[in-house]
């Protein structure tokens, strides 16, 4: 379970992401974003992954308040997390399985274990002959969609997406919705920005709307 | 232990893919440890000259004509027992006359001479080789009514052991730069990698790599850097003593010193690596503490 407790975000500069906004997210749920440019969705999700500490309140991730958690224990978090960002942020002199595998070298997994489950993954998303390719030589979608691989190979309870599907057109955002919505239907609780939340609010999605960093509804 | 392995693979890696880069690097570091690596063993080998010849410094006391030979024996006795004297020879003015003959260019000299003219004499090596007890001993010994002169032998010594103080305190300094030097040259390399490296690292803090897992290359790679240049110094050391040994060797012949420089000891090469791999090592640390946090921007 995921809890934002009284949490503001000013960042150094002056600008205000986030104003006291409290949010429960269960396990299991799926969570969609929305809201304007700037309206702090973000910000919101940087919290989670311990990527900016709260200035006001608490963020806990299954009770941990990680916003205050010492700086050693903030890896760990983020292993327990699948990250997609807006950017795909590949490695761009690797190989697509390399890509993949670089979670599990963090974490010290066994090498033949590991390529098991990189394997698994690619497949997962569709990818599974594209294993040598570079990532280069992808399109846009096949991408984004390393970036998913690369963040579902530890088997994350907690799949964080910042618009996944933000710089794809229309038939490949919805095949990287439907992947997600995959994820959801096998008991990952995700949590997506997006600016299309028709792609998931016909799946019984929670949608929950931010401005100038405040809950609407 | 796994994660030391990758870790030093990648350093490797990475050294190995700009070949050229690398070894203007280790050349740079090399070239800087030269100098003082150079100036050690050649001190060193001076060093052990000073030690050598002359062992410790002497006192020769001569004495007055016609001493008769039963007060040369008292006298030889009661120096004996004297315990701020480690040994003494006693140098008859028959034998002193042959040694002066002996040496070259003294032999019609001596020839032409009817009567002996030098005197009895003993050598005196102290126990204790402070210049302060020496000249302590020296004046004690003056006191002999039969005792015409004495005269330190030390003077020389004293003087090649200062210039060999100095040596070492130049090459101890030398040392001291030219390690700053390689530390600032290894610091600067992994700042540069860093920046260039600035996305693969966020990513990798992203996916959740602990500071340590990023850090570990860089001083890996500082490590073997240094490595490297400790090696090629120590050739450059090896090599350079070959041209100039010789030529070092023919000067001191000409003062009729026999110096025989013998080339870097293998620990002294061993010692040289570890310096050069601890400095990059430090260098890559130092470069690392001071721009990782810079990297950190993730959006
Ligand atoms: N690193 C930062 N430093 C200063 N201000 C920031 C930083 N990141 C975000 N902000 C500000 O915080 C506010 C919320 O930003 P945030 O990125 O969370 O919005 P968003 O809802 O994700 O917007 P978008 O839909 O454009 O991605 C904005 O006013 C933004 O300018
Ligand atoms: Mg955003």
């Amino acid at each position: 379970m995921i809890e934002f407790d009284h949490v503001s975000k000013h960042y150094p500069g002056g600008n205000e992401a986030l104003t006291n906004l409290s949010l429960e997210i269960r396990h299991g749920e799926l969570l969609v974003l929305a809201g304007h440019s700037g309206a702090g969705k973000s910000t919101l999700l940087k919290l989670i992954a311990a990527l900016e500490a709260p200035t006001a309140g608490r963020v806990l991730v299954n009770g941990l308040d990680v916003g205050r958690m010492r700086r050693s224990q903030v890896p760990y978090l983020r292993r327990s997390l699948g990250l997609v960002m807006q950017e795909h942020r590949l490695l761009m002199d690797r190989t697509v399985f390399d890509n993949v595998m670089l979670p599990l070298t963090i974490s010290s997994q066994p090498p033949s274990d590991a390529a098991k489950r990189v394997r698994v993954a690619l497949e997962r998303v569709g990818l599974a002959e594209f294993e040598n390719a570079m990532p280069i030589t992808l399109s846009g979608g096949e991408q984004q969609r390393v970036a998913i691989a690369r963040a579902i190979v530890n088997r994350p309870s907690i799949l964080i997406a910042d618009e996944p599907t933000a710089h794809l057109d229309p038939a490949y955002a919805r095949e990287i919705a439907a992947l997600f919505r995959s994820f959801h239907a096998a008991g990952v609780t995700l949590i997506l920005a997006t600016h299309d939340d028709t792609l998931y609010s016909p799946y019984g999605a929670r949608r929950v709307e931010l401005a100038h960093g405040k809950l609407l509804s | 232990m796994s994660a030391h392995l990758i870790a030093l693979r990648q350093a490797l890696r990475r050294l190995g893919r700009k070949p050229v880069a690398t070894l203007l690097s280790a050349l740079v570091i090399a070239i800087a440890l030269t100098l003082p690596a150079l100036g050690y063993v050649l001190v060193d080998n001076v060093a052990g000259l000073a030690n050598g010849i002359s062992g410790k410094p002497e006192i020769s006391v001569f004495l007055k004509n016609e001493v008769p030979p039963d007060r040369v024996k008292a006298i030889e006795t009661s120096l004996r027992i004297d315990p701020a004297i480690a040994a003494l020879r006693f140098v008859p003015r028959d034998v002193a006359l042959k040694q002066l003959a002996a040496r070259g260019g003294f032999a019609d000299v001596t020839g032409a001479l009817v009567d002996n003219p030098l005197p009895d004499a003993f050598v005196i090596e102290p126990r204790n080789d402070t210049p302060a007890s020496f000249e302590a001993l020296r004046k004690q010994i003056a006191t002999f009514p039969e005792v015409a002169e004495t005269q330190l032998d030390s003077e020389w010594v004293e003087r090649l052991h200062a210039i060999v103080v100095l040596a070492r305190s130049i090459t101890l300094l030398l040392a001291s730069l030219l390690g700053a030097a390689l530390l600032i040259v290894t610091f600067n390399t992994i700042r540069l990698q860093l920046l260039t490296q600035r996305q693969e690292i966020s990513v990798k803090l992203l996916l959740g790599a602990t500071r340590n897992y990023v850090r570990r290359p860089f001083l890996y790679f500082g490590l073997l850097q240094g490595l490297l240049g400790g090696v090629l110094a120590w050739i450059l050391v090896a090599a350079l003593l070959q041209v100039i040994a010789p030529q070092i060797e023919a000067l001191a012949q000409r003062y009729s010193i026999a110096l025989n420089i013998g080339g870097p000891a293998p620990w002294q090469g061993a010692v040289l690596c570890a310096f050069a791999a601890l400095l990059g090592w430090l260098g890559a640390g130092i470069s690392v503490r001071r721009h990782l946090h810079d990297g950190l921007v993730i959006d």
